[in-house]
């Protein structure tokens, strides 16, 4: 059962981030990427990562990709008209393209030689209080790292907005 | 195979009660706004317009169904779909009463348990706003276009407070399955005061609801904040394009939306589906409200003040009585009980939400947003705060 979930949402996140480089129009590609990560989210909950599932869905999907999409339509962006590439790009893109996959694949395959296969209901680690007692215990200080970096982020986009009012 | 022929039942049960209080949460809405502006509202189908829903139903299926020349097929015809579906997932995981037995099967009044129940909801809330985002853009039509632009800022802007108001109640109450919300706010304070969030110490959470519900209005685009659809400016907004069933959909989300807004703040912050009073006094409150009702149609009946009502005010005196004894009756008493404490907190929700649609004029879209990131975020930062540092204090 849960080999045929992580198959069938696999497949749709594939699909889905395929359309999203292969879409012309922007509003397209946006929405194919809240593809990919709806499916992304029902993976994390086939691991047992209830919470960071639902975070995903929450921030992810549903505010910052939101954003993206005010974005595009407040430029009014239309689709792309396809532009003609060169012929090294043609010939090359593909084959370029699947030796960086089987490179990777080599990787992880080199890296990890026999790791044991995830199975359905095994981790139930994933609930909203485990995920707080490891962010305020083990990793505070990345995470408290991080919210310093955003706030700088933060105060660095006001910055750049003020000048442009002025 | 037991559990899903109960979930099956269960699924279709909701989903029929749903869909006819979505019908009649609009009748009712008509008539609350009819007589607060001094009309009568729909009075010609039916008794009192009470078949006024079903009349509308008839009329949007039966409706041609006008497709614009100029829009982007899919995304006009995926936005509605997106809309209606998340808005009715949300009720999947609403509790509505607690373990019950039927014909020896035992089983919970709600569809649904996750221990990420709230989060749930508030993932589809958000998921919610592509339905107009996207109607308005591919309507290719500028009004519904800048209603789209205003629904997705307005959302995105009023989903920090919503959550951070819902987040306070959440330290109190330790958890995120909404089923056990409602069990950990059982009992009473003082003997008569229930142990509800929004009265339970150490930091009663009577501020994080009405932040809550301000935010959830703009969240459902409701009037004060209803500027994604603001006749007067936009024609209709981002539905503009929208007919037949297409546009019921969307009528039927924003209704399902406001249901499901109402029915989580009963379950956060009023208790669910758990008794105002304690002991016997909660008990005998609903079958005396319903015995009330039936006593005052048979008045009437007896004195008609036309000629139809001596035979059909004693029909729905016979009703009132009916539905009375059903809370009596010691079986029974135990699935209705909990449906009518869930369906009075509920109600009078709605009723507020439908109150300040009657009151409140629209907002301009500055002090919208002014509102919302001048006013509410940093309350329901600072109500945040105070919160957690009252429940660290009382440890």
């Amino acid at each position: 059962m849960d080999l045929i979930l992580f198959l069938a949402f696999a497949a749709i996140a594939v699909i889905c981030a395929l359309s999203v480089v292969l879409q012309t129009h922007p509003i397209a590609s946006a929405l194919s990427l809240v593809g990919v990560m709806g499916a992304l989210s029902v993976l994390y909950l086939l691991l047992g990562a209830e919470f960071i599932a639902m975070v995903q869905v929450i921030v992810y999907a549903g505010a910052v990709m939101v954003l993206f999409v005010f974005v595009i339509m407040l430029l009014n962006a239309d689709a792309e008209s396809p532009r003609s590439t060169s012929a090294m790009a043609k010939a090359l893109g593909l084959p370029i393209f699947l030796a960086f996959a089987a490179v990777l694949a080599l990787a992880v395959l080199r890296l990890f030689p026999d790791t044991p296969l995830v199975r359905f209901g095994e981790f139930t680690g994933g609930g909203p209080a485990d995920v707080g007692m490891a962010l305020f215990t083990r990793y505070l200080l990345p995470f408290e790292v991080i919210s310093v970096l955003i706030l700088i982020a933060i105060v660095g986009a006001v910055v750049l907005a003020r000048k442009e009012i002025d | 195979m037991e559990f899903f022929i109960v979930s099956t039942i269960k699924a279709l049960l909701v989903f029929f009660v749903l869909m006819t209080t979505l019908a009649y949460l609009q009748w009712v809405e008509r008539k609350v706004i009819a007589h607060i502006q001094l009309r009568q509202g729909p009075y010609r189908v039916g008794p009192h317009g009470l078949l006024q829903p079903l009349a509308d139903v008839i009329k949007l299926i039966t409706k041609e169904g006008i497709v614009p020349p100029h829009v982007n097929k899919f995304f006009y015809f995926l936005a509605p779909i997106i809309a209606v579906s998340m808005s009715l997932i949300a009720i999947s995981v609403i509790p509505f009463g607690g373990e019950i037995e039927v014909f020896g099967i035992t089983t919970h009044m709600q569809l649904t348990d996750l221990n990420i129940g709230l989060l749930l909801v508030l993932a589809l809330a958000s998921m919610g706003t592509y339905g107009i985002a996207l109607a308005g853009w591919a309507s290719n039509n500028k009004y519904s276009l800048l209603g789209g632009l205003r629904s997705s800022a307005q959302m995105v802007s009023y989903e920090l407070p919503l959550s951070l108001a819902i987040a306070s109640p959440l330290l109190l109450l330790n958890t995120l399955s909404l089923r056990e919300m409602v069990t950990q706010q059982e009992g009473f304070m003082l003997g008569f005061l229930p142990n509800w969030t929004i009265f339970q110490g150490p930091a009663p959470q009577l501020v994080g609801m009405v932040l809550f519900l301000i935010a959830a209005f703009a969240e459902t685009n409701r009037i004060p904040f209803d500027l994604p659809e603001a006749e007067t400016e936009l024609v209709a907004g981002f539905h503009a394009e929208y007919s037949s069933m297409k546009f019921a959909a969307f009528f039927m989300a924003e209704y399902s939306n406001m249901l499901t807004a109402a029915a989580v703040t009963t379950t956060v912050f009023l208790g669910g589906w758990l008794p105002a009073l304690p002991g016997m006094a909660g008990d005998l409150i609903a079958p005396a409200v319903f015995a009330t009702g039936g006593a005052v149609c048979l008045y009437h009946g007896l004195n008609p003040a036309r000629k139809r009502d001596k035979y059909t005010l004693p029909v729905f005196a016979l009703v009132f009585f009916g539905l009375a004894a059903l809370f009596l009756a010691p079986p029974l008493k135990d699935i209705a009980m909990p449906l009518f404490w869930f369906g009075a907190k509920t109600g009078a929700l709605l009723f507020v939400f439908i109150w300040i649609r009657g009151t409140l004029p629209r907002f301009r879209y500055d002090q919208l947003m002014g509102f919302c990131w001048k006013f509410l975020f940093p309350v329901a930062v600072l109500h945040l705060l105070a919160t957690a540092l009252l429940v660290a204090l009382a440890g």
